[in-house]
């Protein structure tokens, strides 16, 4: 049912009967499976894919990687609870590479995002050091486009 | 004043325009207006194909290439006709690069046809095949298919239309605008009859890769005693979401090919050499962006044929391309008059089916080739104008 993930993926506002006549099965069938994936975990939850650039929020965003020392009883994945609780965090990963935690973090200026680091990442005893990178423009997220709007340029020739 | 009129050729000023073309220019002229006419994927051409075409051009391969298109090119076309369908064709001489698969068509036609020459073409189909059998002095015989038979060519009807004179068959499955396809049982029947007969088969497999369900296509030259009467035409536009680039080929019999490739040599030298790089990248490397594509493609068609079905418009199940070929005649309007009122009130495009021949009165063509969300608002204004009748 991974083409049911993929339906739901690109636009998750498809009623079950929608989804049903596309993969050709029932609305009963397509409710269980999104159940399924629901208490299994593999869907967290249906958000919209929102441009806040245009509105008129004030938002925010940097990319902060964040080098951290593990300690006994106290390995990546504690290191990782402290910091993604906040909720001025919006993503966390561990990484492999020069860094091990990339964190986005917002906020409504560059000021807030700067005081958030200094203030509550920086102290925390496990944090080595952070890079802080401000986004200036997003130009595709999750497979959509942002920076530009999609136009059907296709003409009629016969 | 010069009477153009008295100078032009006869035969090409008796040619009618397109019946799509027509009824977009009405289209053109409006504001807002959702279509659903267009005969192309929506997609766009796989990044790693358009990557290959701009390495080419780095590379400076901005010469022709050879006549017959590029070695490794037809070389990639033997491989995958023979993984994909079992027909074996000798690269060397038995496959064509061309301008799309529209110049193959021609190509072929013009290889193939005296003065007087009957060519049988099932409709409703593709619009090309007629004109272009009349400036050969060729006479076009349509066949007409059924909805009751899924649209498909039957046995019964091919032989009731041949004569002495009859030396092509077009053979046009997947079918644009029916999306009716050929399955083998059906394609044994038509072998059946055109083995023991001179006759020719065109098929028109452009849509080959565009079929749904549990079966792959079945090219109909890889029954027996149909490879060597069978010119196989295909392209890279509708699989690969290539339209632009404009490349296509032919595979055939060597003897065939040979007077193929003479016309081709004289009227275009050779296919766009950019494009050939890009083709080349496109079966190397490209086969699961054709499946997703299709599988996109599947969901859209049993969304609108659900769609479609829903509102009144009996819409035969179609198998293959990217089309719908829903019947109007519950509405008691003509294939013109719907589509007319249906442009002027709600502001949609689709084509009248008589653009495909006669015998798509009484039908429409809608073109899936588009996201679910413009189907969706597509359906909502069908659904209001139909209310209005």
């Amino acid at each position: 049912m991974n083409r049911l993930l993929n339906l739901l993926d690109k636009n998750c506002r498809l009623t079950n009967e929608q989804l049903a006549v596309m993969l050709d099965t029932t609305a009963e069938k397509v409710a269980a499976a999104i159940e399924s994936y629901e208490t299994q975990g593999i869907i967290h939850g249906y958000k919209a894919a929102i441009d806040w650039d245009k509105t008129d929020r004030e938002y925010v965003i940097a990319r902060i990687e964040i080098k951290v020392i593990p300690m006994r009883d106290h390995g990546f994945d504690e290191i990782a609870r402290t910091i993604y609780s906040y909720d001025e965090v919006e993503t966390c990963y561990l990484m492999s590479g020069g860094y091990d935690l990339a964190v986005t973090v917002s906020g409504k200026n560059f000021k807030d995002i700067a005081l958030f680091v200094s203030q509550k990442l920086a102290p925390i005893d496990a944090v080595q050091s952070t890079s802080t990178h401000f986004v200036l423009k997003k130009y595709k997220e999750r497979g959509v486009l942002l920076a530009e709007k999609e136009r059907d340029m296709r003409e009629d020739v016969l | 004043m010069i009477d153009y009129d008295s100078l032009l050729a006869e035969k090409v000023r008796q040619i009618k325009p397109s019946g799509i073309r027509r009824f977009f220019d009405i289209a053109n002229e409006m504001d807002h207006v959702i279509s659903l006419g267009v005969g192309e994927p929506d997609f766009r051409t796989p990044w790693a194909i358009r990557q290959a075409g701009i390495h080419s051009l780095e590379k400076g391969h901005t010469w022709y290439t050879a006549n017959a298109g590029l070695a490794e090119l037809r070389n990639e076309i033997a491989d995958y006709l023979e993984r994909r369908f079992q027909i074996s064709y000798r690269s060397k001489d038995e496959i064509l690069v061309t301008v799309g698969g529209s110049e193959a068509i021609d190509l072929a036609i013009r290889a193939c046809i005296n003065p007087g020459d009957e060519v049988l073409i099932p409709e409703p189909c593709f619009v090309a095949y007629s004109p272009i059998t009349a400036l050969t002095n060729g006479v076009p015989v349509p066949i007409e298919t059924k909805a009751e038979d899924g649209f498909r060519l039957t046995a019964k009807a091919l032989k009731e239309k041949i004569t002495p004179k009859t030396k092509l068959l077009i053979f046009p499955f997947p079918n644009n605008p029916t999306g009716a396809v050929m399955r083998k049982e059906h394609l044994e029947e038509i072998a059946e009859v055109l083995r023991d007969t001179n006759i020719l088969v065109l098929s028109d497999e452009i849509y080959a890769e565009l079929t749904y369900g549990s079966q792959n296509h079945v090219s109909i030259a890889s029954l027996p005693g149909m490879w060597e009467r069978t010119v196989v035409v295909s392209g890279f536009s509708k699989a690969f979401a290539m339209t632009g680039w404009r490349l296509g080929y032919a595979a055939a019999p060597a003897p065939i090919m040979k007077q193929m490739i003479k016309v081709h040599q004289f009227a275009v030298m050779c296919a766009p050499t950019t494009s050939q790089h890009a083709a080349v990248e496109a079966l190397k490397s490209c086969g699961e962006e054709i499946v997703k594509m299709r599988e996109e493609y599947d969901m859209r068609r049993h969304f609108i044929v659900d769609g479609l079905n829903k509102l009144g418009l009996t819409c035969f199940n179609p198998e293959g391309a990217f089309y719908v070929f829903p019947s109007v005649q519950s509405t008691g309007l003509s294939s013109e008059d719907f589509c007319q009122k249906l442009l002027y009130a709600q502001r949609v495009a689709v084509v009248p089916g008589n653009s495909f021949g006669e015998s798509g009165e009484g039908f429409v063509r809608i073109s899936y080739s588009y996201s679910i969300e413009h189907l969706m608002e597509a359906l909502k204004r069908i659904e209001a104008f139909l209310k209005t009748l």
